[in-house]
């Protein structure tokens, strides 16, 4: 039976690779999309982890979690240094990260924080950094790289860079009085820190030393050897990240610091933050999901079509198998086999044509869009849709298979 | 014991009123060559049709090998025809994407022979057709017409059916291919000494059998349209 279904698709094989081509298309939408929507949002959801507390300047949950977690847009304002120090010695706060942003490096954001950063900051399942060379900042013009930064620019150990005033590609203001000194490189996280230059908050501190309000004026600007550079202290910074002792104080600290008396502040659960994102995103993501469907449906249609256009031509074949004696299920499962065969063909190869593709864009993907994909599929959703485009197969081809089955009974002894 | 035996039977073709079919009484011993004339559309493909089961009489009894077809089943009557009637058609009786090998094996995987002599079987029966054995792996659509005929013959043979029904399996053979397939099919006939109808309207055929029908001369159906005229 095998056999017959098999040449039987085999001598059509102009129409059946055109379906078959087709059907892969299809699949490989409903796939691809299902397994980048998939890992988009476990990239997404892993940028943080294990932080109890956000806290920035009054604004939205959103706006404060996009440009001090995924280092997207800018701070609408600053903490002053005092608060800082007041929240983080409170005595629910066990461990405290400052973030200070808005400075660049061809690009790439730079961020000014303290030694607590490579302690405490964890992303994915509650994962540390890791150095993949050297060591974390241990002077005020040390710089530490994300994985990326590294790679893409091809910075090793010792290199010096000069940082650029602002967030654009191209920062007409360089801060090139004080060069920074690669002292680590970051290993790959797969989240925004692989993309950031870390640098200590003095550092930050120093290379604005001679500004004035966004601008360099130049007679205040310092060299490296300047005195001042030794006991710089911050005066503001952008947003913090908190650990707390017990999960319990969440949110008494977070209505402490929200009603904070001397500067409007805002503090954030991330996992809260990070889920009303995500649901942002995934209107598109239901949206681009019931695309792909239909054009898998259409194209199962398409089967079915071939399957039924086919079934004139094969009148005097199915007519034969009655007459030798085949039951007229049998012609109903040869038709079916014929489309089962063909789906399942076409779920293997687009699952494969995924896999392939992926494999090839990965470091391309994970270059521009800091997304992490894993190169085989393997969410449960994956399997779900491959399974239900085979029933859907099944189910759809019960047309041309029932027409056959029903004309089938009727046939008289004649072949012609 | 009589291989086909009819009573008053009728056979109506569906959406008409009169009967297509109306025999009062035939029957076809063991082992006989019967050559069934008729003219085109005198009701031949009809009645070998019952014979095989894929038509059921309304009326009537047709008995085939003692066996009452309209009291089977349909599934029933498909795995009769399976495992007791062979056939031949004037064209198109092998599957045309599969090899010979494929087709013999298809129409043996409807019977519930055994599989064991399988291929030995399909080689007798190929070499008693005077045909290479080299074609069972060819493709049955690369075969000339005549080779496809006699491979028809083969398929019709391997299961070893009790009754073997040709329609008109010469009509679409020159001269010279008609008369070596006609003796082929007699000669492998009388090894397997299977009953034999074979439907036609061509006269000069008449001469490689035992018994005659002529159809219109049975059917009164026929008989009283002609009158009528």
């Amino acid at each position: 039976m095998f056999e017959v279904a098999l040449s039987s698709l085999w001598s059509r094989r102009g129409s059946v690779m055109l379906t078959v081509a087709s059907l892969t298309i299809s699949m490989v939408i409903v796939i691809g999309v299902e397994h980048i929507r998939a890992q988009a949002k476990s990239s997404f959801v892993r940028t943080i982890s294990d932080v109890d507390l956000l806290v920035g300047a009054r604004t939205s949950q959103i706006n404060l979690l996009l440009y001090s977690v995924f280092r997207i847009g800018n701070a609408t304002n600053n903490i002053r240094w005092e608060s800082y120090e007041e929240i983080a010695t409170r005595p629910e706060v066990s461990w405290s990260i400052p973030l200070s942003l808005g400075d660049s490096h061809q690009g790439y954001r730079v961020l000014g924080t303290n030694s607590q950063y490579f302690e405490h900051f964890r992303y994915s399942d509650s994962q540390e950094l890791r150095f993949s060379e050297g060591r974390p900042f241990s002077d005020v013009l040390h710089a530490v790289l994300g994985s990326e930064v590294a790679n893409s620019l091809g910075y090793e150990l010792g290199k010096e860079i000069v940082l650029s005033h602002g967030i654009g590609n191209t920062s007409f203001v360089n801060h090139e009085n004080l060069p920074f000194t690669v002292s680590g490189i970051l290993a790959p996280t797969g989240t925004p820190v692989d993309r950031t230059i870390h640098v200590s908050l003095q550092g930050i501190e120093a290379i604005h030393l001679g500004w004035q309000n966004g601008a360099q004026v130049a007679t205040l600007g310092i060299e490296k050897e300047d005195p001042r550079l030794v006991d710089l202290q911050p005066t503001q910074i952008t947003a913090v990240l908190l650990g707390l002792e017990t999960p319990m104080a969440v949110f008494g600290l977070q209505r402490a610091i929200n009603n904070y008396p001397r500067e409007p502040l805002t503090a954030i659960l991330p996992a809260v933050a990070l889920g009303e994102l995500w649901q942002i995103i995934g209107t598109l993501e239901g949206l681009l999901n019931i695309i792909s469907i239909l054009v898998l449906i259409a194209s199962l249609l398409g089967l079915s079509t071939m399957l039924l256009s086919s079934l004139r031509e094969r009148s005097r074949e199915l007519a034969l198998y009655r007459a030798i004696g085949a039951r007229p299920l049998f012609i109903l499962l040869i038709i079916e086999l014929e489309a089962l065969s063909l789906t399942l063909i076409s779920v293997c190869m687009s699952y494969f044509v995924v896999t392939a593709g992926l494999a090839l864009t990965q470091s391309w993907l994970s270059e521009n869009f800091a997304i992490v994909i894993e190169v085989w599929p393997t969410t449960s959703n994956i399997w779900l849709y491959m399974g239900g485009a085979i029933a859907a197969s099944a189910a759809l081809s019960l047309i041309p298979a029932g027409i056959a089955y029903s004309r089938s009974l009727g046939y008289v002894l004649r072949s012609a | 014991m009589s291989i086909i035996s009819i009573e008053n039977m009728r056979y109506t073709w569906p959406k008409t009123d009169s009967p297509g079919l109306d025999i009062s009484g035939l029957s076809v011993g063991q082992g006989e060559t019967v050559f069934l004339r008729g003219a085109s559309g005198s009701g031949k493909s009809t009645l070998l049709g019952l014979f095989a089961g894929t038509l059921t009489v309304q009326s009537g009894t047709l008995k085939v090998l003692g066996t009452e077809l309209a009291s089977l089943s349909p599934r029933e009557r498909d795995s009769f025809r399976a495992n007791h009637i062979g056939i031949v058609f004037q064209q198109f009786n092998l599957i045309p994407f599969l090899t010979v090998a494929g087709n013999l094996r298809l129409a043996g995987s409807f019977s519930r022979g055994s599989r064991q002599d399988f291929r030995e079987k399909s080689e007798v029966l190929l070499q008693a057709l005077n045909l290479d054995l080299g074609l069972l792996q060819r493709r049955a659509d690369t075969l000339s017409v005549g080779q496809q005929q006699r491979v028809a013959i083969a398929r019709a043979l391997i299961n070893d059916p009790e009754l073997l029904l040709a329609d008109e399996p010469t009509s679409a053979l020159d001269a010279d291919t008609r008369d070596s397939f006609m003796r082929l099919l007699m000669s492998i006939r009388d090894v397997s000494d299977c009953t034999m109808i074979f439907a036609s309207h061509d006269r000069s055929l008449m001469k490689y059998f035992d018994t005659e029908i002529e159809l219109s001369e049975f059917n009164r159906a026929q008989k009283g349209k002609a009158s009528r005229v």
